[in-house]
C-alpha cells in the first residue's frame, strides 16, 4: 500500500518546507511590531512592503493595486464584500453573485439580503459557466457590486472572467467587481487590469504557504469601509498588528509557485488528464461533472448512486485523501454547486473530488485509478 | 458547616441474607465515585450510610449523586443526641440556609430511630422549632406547605440536622446482580436502556456494530462519547466494535431486500451471545420497544430473539418516545444522541421491511449464508475500550 496520497489540495495545500523555513526564520527574527518606531520595528514594516511588492509582481500590477493583509479567503471575501457595500452605501442596494460561489460569499449574500439588498443570481450552465445574456439582464445601472469566483472549487470551472468584466463596466462603469481569486490563483492566467477586476482575494494555505494569512488586492481609488476597528494598520482598513512573517511566507510561497507556474501547471494538467482517462476507462457508471476548460488542479467525478462519503473513507483506509465535493454532513444535503449546475439526481451524492498539487506524482494517480476503480467495483453492489 | 453527607438507599435495606453485601458493594460504589476527592471512610450504620465532608461538600455531593443505590442524599451537621446540641444546630442551619427570613414559613420534621429518645418525634420537632422561631422571629411556621423544612434524625450514634433532601438514581449498585451486553447504536434509546439496566445493578458493557466506510468514524466517536457520559454513572464502561461491515454486505447480497434488516438483528443477537459467553455475562441488553420501528414488531422481535438461548432484557419496552427523550435528557446522552450520523442500521434499510417475518422467511433468507463463520470472524475482531468516569 501507498503511504499518504493527498489529493484533497483545494481544500487546504501541505505547506512547502521552503516556505515553512521561511515562515519559522521569520518568526524567529523578524518579531517586532511593523508599527513600533525603532529599528526592529522598521525592519518588520520593510519585510511587509517587500511580501506585498512580490505579490503586486506576481500578477503584475505594482502600480495600480493595493494590498490589504487579511487572515484568509474568508476575511478578504468578506471585506470586499461588506466594506464595498458599506463604502457605497448611498448607491443602492442591488447586488449580484452566481449560485456556485463559495460559503464565504454566499452566506454573506444570504445576510446581505435579510438587510434590504437587492441580491440577483446569474445563471450558470451545466458546466458552471455563468450565464452571459443572463448577467446582462441583471446587471444595470442601480447594481452597486457584483462578486463572481474565479475557479469553481468544487468542479473547477474557470469563469470568462474578461467577458463578465468588460460586460459589467460596459453597463455600469461603477459596479464594483470582485473576484474571489483562492482557487484560481496561480493556477489559471488572471489579468486583473484586463478583467476589469476591482478587487481580488486570495488565500495562502491554498499554495502552499503558511494559514491564517490571505490577502486582497484593491484597484486603486476603489473604496473599502473597514470590517474591524483598531489601531489604524493597513491604512485603517485592516488594522490589528499585522501578521509579518506569515504575510511574507505568503509572499514566497506565491512566487515560488508563479516563477515555476508554467511547469507545475504542465505537471498537474497532465496528471489529471490522466486520472480522468483512467476513471472514465476503468469505472463504467461515472461521468466526470469537472468541464474541459477547467482549472488543472480539481477533477471532480460522480459516480451514479453511490454515496461521495462512503467512497471517501474507503480511499481512506488504502491512505488516498480525497473530498465529496462539499463538505456535507452524512444527513447527505446535496451540494449546492452540483445542484445548480443540474447534475442528475442520482449521481449528486455521489461526487468525489479529488484536487491535485505540484506535488503530485504519477505513481499516485495510478494508484489512485487502481484503487478507485476497485472499490466502486466492490461497493457498488450494496449501494 | 456540614459534617456528613447522610445517604439514604431504600430499597437494599429491604433485602434479606445478603443485605451487607448489597451495602458493602455500594459502599465501594461510593467509593469509586469520590476517589477523585480526599480519602474518607464511610460508615455505615442501620439503613444509612455516613459521608464526611472534608471541605469538598459541592463536589462530594455531585459526585454521590449518581451512585446507583442512592435513594437520597442530605448534607447534614453532626451533634450529641440532646436537645441543647440539637436546637443550636437548628438554629445554625436556619441561619445559614434561609438567608431572608422575612414571612418565611418553615418546619421542622423528625424521625426518631433511637427509640430510647425521651422524647417523641413530634415532641422534638416542636421544640426545636420554638428555638429556631425564638431566634429568628421573622419566620413563620406552615406545618403542612412549608417554604423550608429542616430534618432532624435522632439515631443510635448521634443527631443529624440537614436542610434539603437531594434524589439520587435510586435502583441497586452496580455489580450486584451480575453483568449485562448491551446492544448500543449510538441513537437515542440504546444508551438509555443501558442506564436503566445498570440502575438495576447490572455491570453492563456496550457493544456497537460499525459499519466503515459505510457509517462514518463520527458514529463510533459518538458511541465512546455516550459510553464516557454513562461511565459518570457506572464508573467504567466496556465497550466492544465488531467490525460489522462484511457481515452486512454477505446479507445484502444473499438476502431479499425486505429481509435485510431482520437477518441483520439476528446477526447481532448471534454476536452479543457469543459476547456475553465470553464475557461471562448473563443476559442481553437492548433498546428495543414495542413497535417503534420495523424490527420492533412483537412478530419480529420473535423471530429475532429465537436465535439466543440468552435473556434478552428490554428496559424501555414499554416507554413512549417522549419518555425516553425526556431520561436521555435526565441523564445527559440526549445532545450526543441526536447529532446526524448514519449508524449501521440505517445503511441498508429498504424502502419496505417486513415487519411481520415469519421463522420460515429468515430460515429461506439465510440459507445461503455461511452464519457460523461470519459471526466467528466478527467476534474474533472485536476490539474493546474501556471509557473511565472523568475525574
Amino acid at each position: 500500500m501507498m503511504e499518504e496520497v493527498y489529493l484533497d489540495n483545494c481544500s487546504t495545500t501541505k505547506i512547502d518546507d521552503d516556505i515553512l523555513k521561511v515562515y519559522s526564520e521569520y518568526q524567529k527574527e523578524v518579531f517586532a511590531n511593523p508599527s513600533s518606531v525603532h529599528s526592529l520595528g522598521v525592519k518588520a514594516e520593510k519585510i511587509m512592503a517587500k511580501g506585498k511588492g512580490i505579490l503586486l509582481d506576481t500578477l503584475n500590477v505594482e502600480r495600480e493595486y493595493d494590498i490589504i493583509f487579511g487572515s484568509g479567503g474568508t476575511e478578504c471575501n468578506n471585506l470586499a464584500i461588506l466594506g464595498t457595500l458599506n463604502f457605497y452605501q448611498k448607491r443602492g442596494k442591488k447586488i449580484v453573485t452566481t449560485p456556485i460561489e463559495h460559503a464565504s460569499v454566499l452566506e454573506r449574500f444570504k445576510e446581505l439580503k435579510k438587510q434590504g439588498y437587492v441580491v440577483e443570481y446569474v445563471n450558470v450552465d451545466n458546466k458552471g459557466l455563468v450565464d452571459l445574456d443572463d448577467l446582462r439582464q441583471k446587471v444595470d445601472q442601480k447594481t452597486v457590486l457584483i462578486s463572481i469566483m474565479a475557479v469553481n472549487n468544487e468542479i473547477g470551472t474557470v469563469q470568462p472572467l474578461r467577458k463578465i468584466g468588460s460586460m459589467v463596466k460596459e453597463v455600469n462603469p461603477k459596479c464594483v467587481f470582485h473576484v474571489d481569486g483562492v482557487q484560481g490563483y496561480g493556477k489559471i492566467d488572471i489579468n486583473l487590469n484586463e478583467c476589469n477586476i476591482d478587487l481580488f482575494s486570495i488565500s495562502s494555505h491554498k499554495f502552499h504557504g503558511p494559514k491564517g494569512v490571505g490577502a486582497l488586492f484593491v484597484k486603486e481609488k476603489v473604496g473599502l469601509t473597514p470590517l474591524l476597528y483598531g489601531g489604524g494598520q493597513q491604512k485603517g482598513l485592516r488594522p490589528g498588528t499585522e501578521n509579518v512573517p506569515g504575510c511574507y511566507a505568503m509572499a514566497i510561497a506565491a512566487d515560488k509557485m508563479y516563477k515555476n507556474q508554467k511547469d507545475y501547471v504542465d505537471k498537474i494538467i497532465q496528471l489529471k488528464e490522466k486520472l480522468k482517462v483512467g476513471i472514465k476507462e476503468r469505472v463504467a457508471k461515472s461521468i466526470i461533472v469537472t468541464p474541459d476548460n477547467s482549472a488543472p488542479h480539481i477533477l471532480n467525478v460522480a459516480f451514479e448512486n453511490f454515496k461521495g462519503e462512503v467512497l471517501v473513507r474507503a480511499l481512506e483506509e488504502v491512505n488516498i485523501y480525497v473530498s465529496t465535493g462539499s463538505a456535507c454532513s452524512s444527513k447527505a444535503k446535496d451540494s449546492h454547486v452540483l445542484k445548480a449546475i443540474n447534475l442528475p439526481k442520482q449521481y449528486r451524492q455521489g461526487a468525489i473530488r479529488f484536487s491535485l498539487s505540484y506535488n503530485t506524482t504519477d505513481k499516485e494517480i495510478e494508484y489512485t485509478i487502481e484503487k478507485t476503480a476497485q472499490i466502486v467495483e466492490d461497493l457498488q453492489l450494496f449501494m | 458547616m456540614y459534617d456528613v453527607v447522610l445517604v439514604r438507599y431504600g430499597e437494599i435495606s429491604l433485602k434479606g441474607r445478603n443485605r451487607s453485601f448489597f451495602i458493602n458493594t455500594l459502599i465501594k460504589r461510593m467509593q469509586d465515585s469520590i476517589s477523585h476527592l480526599e480519602k474518607r471512610k464511610i460508615e455505615s450504620h442501620a439503613g444509612r450510610l455516613y459521608v464526611p465532608v472534608k471541605n469538598d461538600g459541592p463536589q462530594l455531593i455531585e459526585a454521590l449523586k449518581k451512585v446507583f443505590g442512592i435513594v437520597s442524599l442530605s448534607p447534614a451537621v453532626r451533634v450529641k443526641k440532646d436537645m441543647e446540641s440539637m436546637s443550636f444546630a437548628c438554629i445554625k442551619l436556619a441561619e445559614k440556609t434561609i438567608p431572608d427570613k422575612d414571612g418565611i414559613k418553615f418546619k421542622v420534621e423528625c424521625r426518631r430511630s433511637d427509640k430510647t429518645f425521651p422524647l417523641s418525634s413530634m415532641e422534638i420537632g416542636r421544640d426545636l422549632g420554638a428555638a429556631v422561631l425564638k431566634n429568628y422571629n421573622k419566620l413563620g411556621v406552615d406545618l403542612t406547605k412549608p417554604h423550608y423544612s429542616i430534618g432532624v434524625e435522632v439515631r443510635d450514634e448521634d443527631a443529624f440536622i440537614y436542610a434539603e433532601k437531594i434524589s439520587g438514581p435510586t435502583g441497586l449498585p452496580i455489580g450486584v446482580t451480575g453483568r449485562g451486553i448491551c446492544l448500543l447504536s449510538g441513537g437515542i434509546d440504546s444508551p438509555v436502556a443501558l442506564w436503566l439496566a445498570a440502575k438495576r445493578g447490572i455491570d453492563v458493557e456496550g457493544l456497537y456494530f460499525h459499519s466503515y466506510p459505510f457509517t462514518s468514524d463520527k458514529a463510533k466517536e459518538k458511541v465512546d462519547d455516550l459510553c464516557r457520559v454513562l461511565s459518570k454513572y457506572c464508573g467504567r464502561v466496556r465497550l466492544h466494535t465488531v467490525h460489522f461491515t462484511e457481515i452486512q454486505k454477505a446479507i445484502k447480497l444473499n438476502c431479499d431486500e425486505d429481509m435485510i434488516i431482520t437477518i441483520m438483528r439476528r446477526f447481532m443477537f448471534r454476536i452479543a451471545e457469543e459476547v456475553a459467553k465470553n464475557r461471562k455475562a448473563l443476559a442481553l441488553v437492548t433498546g428495543e420497544n414495542v413497535a417503534q420501528v420495523a424490527s420492533q414488531t412483537l412478530e419480529s422481535m420473535n423471530v429475532i430473539n429465537q436465535v439466543v438461548d440468552i435473556p434478552v432484557l428490554r428496559p424501555l419496552v414499554t416507554m413512549d418516545k417522549t419518555e425516553i427523550i425526556d431520561k436521555a435528557h435526565d441523564i445527559g446522552t440526549y445532545g450526543i444522541s441526536i447529532q446526524p450520523y448514519e449508524d449501521c442500521c440505517t445503511v441498508f434499510t429498504p424502502q419496505n421491511p417486513k415487519t411481520k417475518p415469519n421463522l420460515q422467511q429468515c430460515i429461506e433468507a439465510e440459507k445461503n449464508l455461511d452464519i457460523e463463520s461470519l459471526v466467528e470472524e466478527a467476534v474474533n475482531k472485536i476490539n474493546t475500550e474501556v471509557f473511565y468516569r472523568e475525574k
